[in-house]
């Protein structure tokens, strides 16, 4: 289904919710929403559902205004939070309630969820009942029962924060499996950057009710738009004096800009790694964490504090060392513009080396 | 010490119930089955007995139905505001707070006979004071917030979330009422309704000022007892509150039954 959301506003007494937000999905996509806790994500997932009126703006499925339209008719699945199971009712009872509901012949409603049963892997648990299940089956039982009446816009609120870590995993990829199979437009809620990244087609970035930024993953990452994006896809540290920084010595020329410094941006090592040596400075190394799969290394600079990852495989550094560092690139910003440079050294081919 | 403040305890509430119940059973049994039986089959026992059980059964029909809604209103309905609900919730409360016996003088002073309202009401062929309305009045004064405050917790704890999965789904208000809230809440209703069973077989003060106390118009068995008592015929009185007090008894007893039932979903 396509979806279409014009100009939407939403208060909640004096606090603005959601702000003129605007945005347009095509058939099929899965649309990751991202943004912090209370930025209006969810906010913006139950009016499209129906369930929180809309106080300015326009939603339309198809090209059809929906606004008025109470969310028994839009034809719409949810997935809440915390699966919202009907805990009277064993899991092939609230896979068919909105079958039933919708007044669907008998025979066709037990081969709907024998359908669903078999699609979401519950084979064996169909006469249980929700507190009896573990927190996968449930959202599962959630999915399927949502999958049910055959909506064309699926909405997910926060599908897999009330699950463990290493479930949270399989069932991402899962999700991810079975929107691709059954070409569903989904819309789903999080705040958790890597599962937007890793899930969805594209994301958009919500944060005090406005939408910052909508596109893949991959061009969010290469190219905020705004400083809160670069800021919150990713790891970064905030660098006040980006002139002080060795190849980005221009930078001075533009007062009050900040720089924004992904440790992927930054290298670290002796000084035969490198062939561009003329881009790199000494630092410091500062602290070192074991992050499992690799070192994080925090590297002092020119007055300014860097992190970075290294691999197991190097050389070990100890705190106290001095590394050659070199900054490939930093996003700088002010209060106008924002943009991305790159360390003019690093490009220099007759590198004046004294 | 412990054993102490345990027994201490038992014999308190031994004094308090289990002694005054004794002392009833044997008032009623100090002339033998036939004083027993006498005493509960005369008219006027028969009468009290029947206006009693019919005020039950009214009022707490009555009670279900409204007290629900009310439940439903207070806690989920987002079109009243704020204020609103506030001040209902705390209206609900006002029967705990005011005696049964200012409540009764309330009716009696807003739709008794010599009142604007009142005179209306007789006009139009019903009474409402020292006749049956009036003292089903009292009693639905009384016992509503017994229900209310029985489902609204239940209801706030369960959250709107099934009720929304269910809209979303395609369910519409009704379906969704009997087939998602009332599952989940009617143990706790059955628990408001016992309370208001056992509250409105008890009422006497808000009744008593209500009705007259009409003997074969508005006696209650209530009533009955206390004009028993009045005039020293005492082995009718212990009867009628005999069975008062075994029908009590066996409410609680359900009242029990009801109450592990709540716990199972």
């Amino acid at each position: 289904m396509h979806v279409e959301v014009r100009g939407l506003n939403k208060k909640f007494g004096n606090f603005q919710a959601v702000q003129d937000v605007n945005f347009s999905i095509d058939k099929g996509q899965l649309i990751g929403l991202l943004g912090p806790s209370g930025g209006g994500k969810t906010s913006i997932l139950r009016m499209l559902a129906g369930l929180e009126s809309v106080d300015e703006g326009h939603i339309y499925f198809h090209g059809k205004r929906v606004n008025d339209l109470p969310p028994q008719e839009r034809g719409i699945g949810f997935v809440f939070q915390n699966y919202a199971l009907f805990k009277h009712m064993m899991v092939t009872e609230n896979i068919a309630f909105g079958l039933e509901v919708k007044k669907w012949p008998k025979a066709k409603i037990r081969e709907r969820v024998a359908e669903l049963v078999e699609l979401t892997g519950l084979t064996g648990f169909e006469k249980r009942y929700p507190h009896q299940l573990s927190g996968g089956q449930r959202q599962r039982v959630a999915f399927a029962r949502a999958l049910a009446p055959e909506p064309q816009l699926l909405l997910l609120d926060e599908p897999f924060a009330a699950i463990d870590a290493k479930i949270r995993q399989e069932l991402r990829s899962w999700l991810r499996d079975m929107i691709d199979r059954l070409g569903i437009t989904s819309i789903f809620v999080t705040h958790d950057q890597d599962e937007a990244i890793e899930v969805a087609d594209e994301i958009m970035i919500i944060n005090q009710g406005r939408l910052e930024q909508k596109g893949t993953p991959w061009d969010i990452y290469k190219n905020p738009e705004t400083p809160f994006v670069a800021g919150f896809i990713g790891e970064s540290t905030i660098i006040e004096d980006i002139g002080s920084l060795r190849g980005f010595e221009t930078a001075r020329i533009w007062p009050d800009t900040k720089a924004l410094i992904r440790p992927e941006y930054v290298e670290i090592g002796q000084a035969r790694e490198f062939t561009a040596l003329s881009a790199t400075e000494l630092g410091r190394v500062g602290h070192l964490h074991f992050r499992g799969s690799e070192w994080l290394v925090e590297v002092e600079v020119a007055g300014s504090r860097l992190v970075t990852y290294r691999s197991l495989e190097k050389e070990v550094l100890h705190p106290g060392d001095f590394v050659h560092v070199l900054v490939h690139r930093a996003y700088l910003f002010n209060d106008n513009d924002s943009w991305i440079m790159e360390n003019n050294l690093k490009e220099d081919p007759m590198p004046v080396h004294i | 010490m412990r054993r102490l403040l345990i027994g201490l305890t038992a014999v308190f509430f031994g004094l308090l119930l289990v002694v005054p119940v004794i002392r009833i059973a044997m008032g009623a049994w100090n002339e033998g089955w036939t004083g027993f039986a006498g005493g509960l089959t005369r008219p006027e026992t028969l009468h009290a007995l029947w206006v009693t059980g019919l005020i039950v059964v009214v009022v707490t029909l009555l009670n279900t139905v409204f007290g629900v809604m009310l439940s439903l209103y207070l806690v989920r309905a987002t079109w009243l505001g704020k204020k609103l609900k506030q001040l209902l919730n705390s209206l609900v409360d006002l029967p705990f707070a005011v005696s049964p016996v200012i409540g009764g003088l309330m009716i009696v002073l807003l739709l008794g006979p010599e009142t604007a309202l009142g005179a209306m009401f007789n006009w139009a062929g019903i009474d409402i004071v020292y006749a049956l309305p009036g003292m089903i009045l009292a009693t639905l004064f009384v016992t509503f917030p017994l229900l209310v405050r029985e489902v609204m917790p239940v209801l706030q704890e369960i959250g709107a979330g099934q009720e929304e999965a269910a809209a979303t789904l395609g369910s519409y208000a009704w379906t969704t009422f009997w087939r998602v809230t009332w599952p989940s809440i009617r143990w706790s209703v059955v628990y408001g309704v016992v309370l208001t069973v056992a509250r409105a077989l008890g009422e006497f003060g808000a009744v008593l000022v209500v009705s007259g106390n009409i003997l074969f118009k508005t006696q209650t068995a209530t009533t009955l007892v206390y004009q028993d008592v009045e005039n020293f015929n005492l082995t009718a009185a212990n009867s009628v509150a005999l069975v008062l007090a075994a029908g009590s008894v066996g409410l609680l007893l359900f009242m029990e039954w009801a109450k592990s039932r709540k716990e199972v979903h």
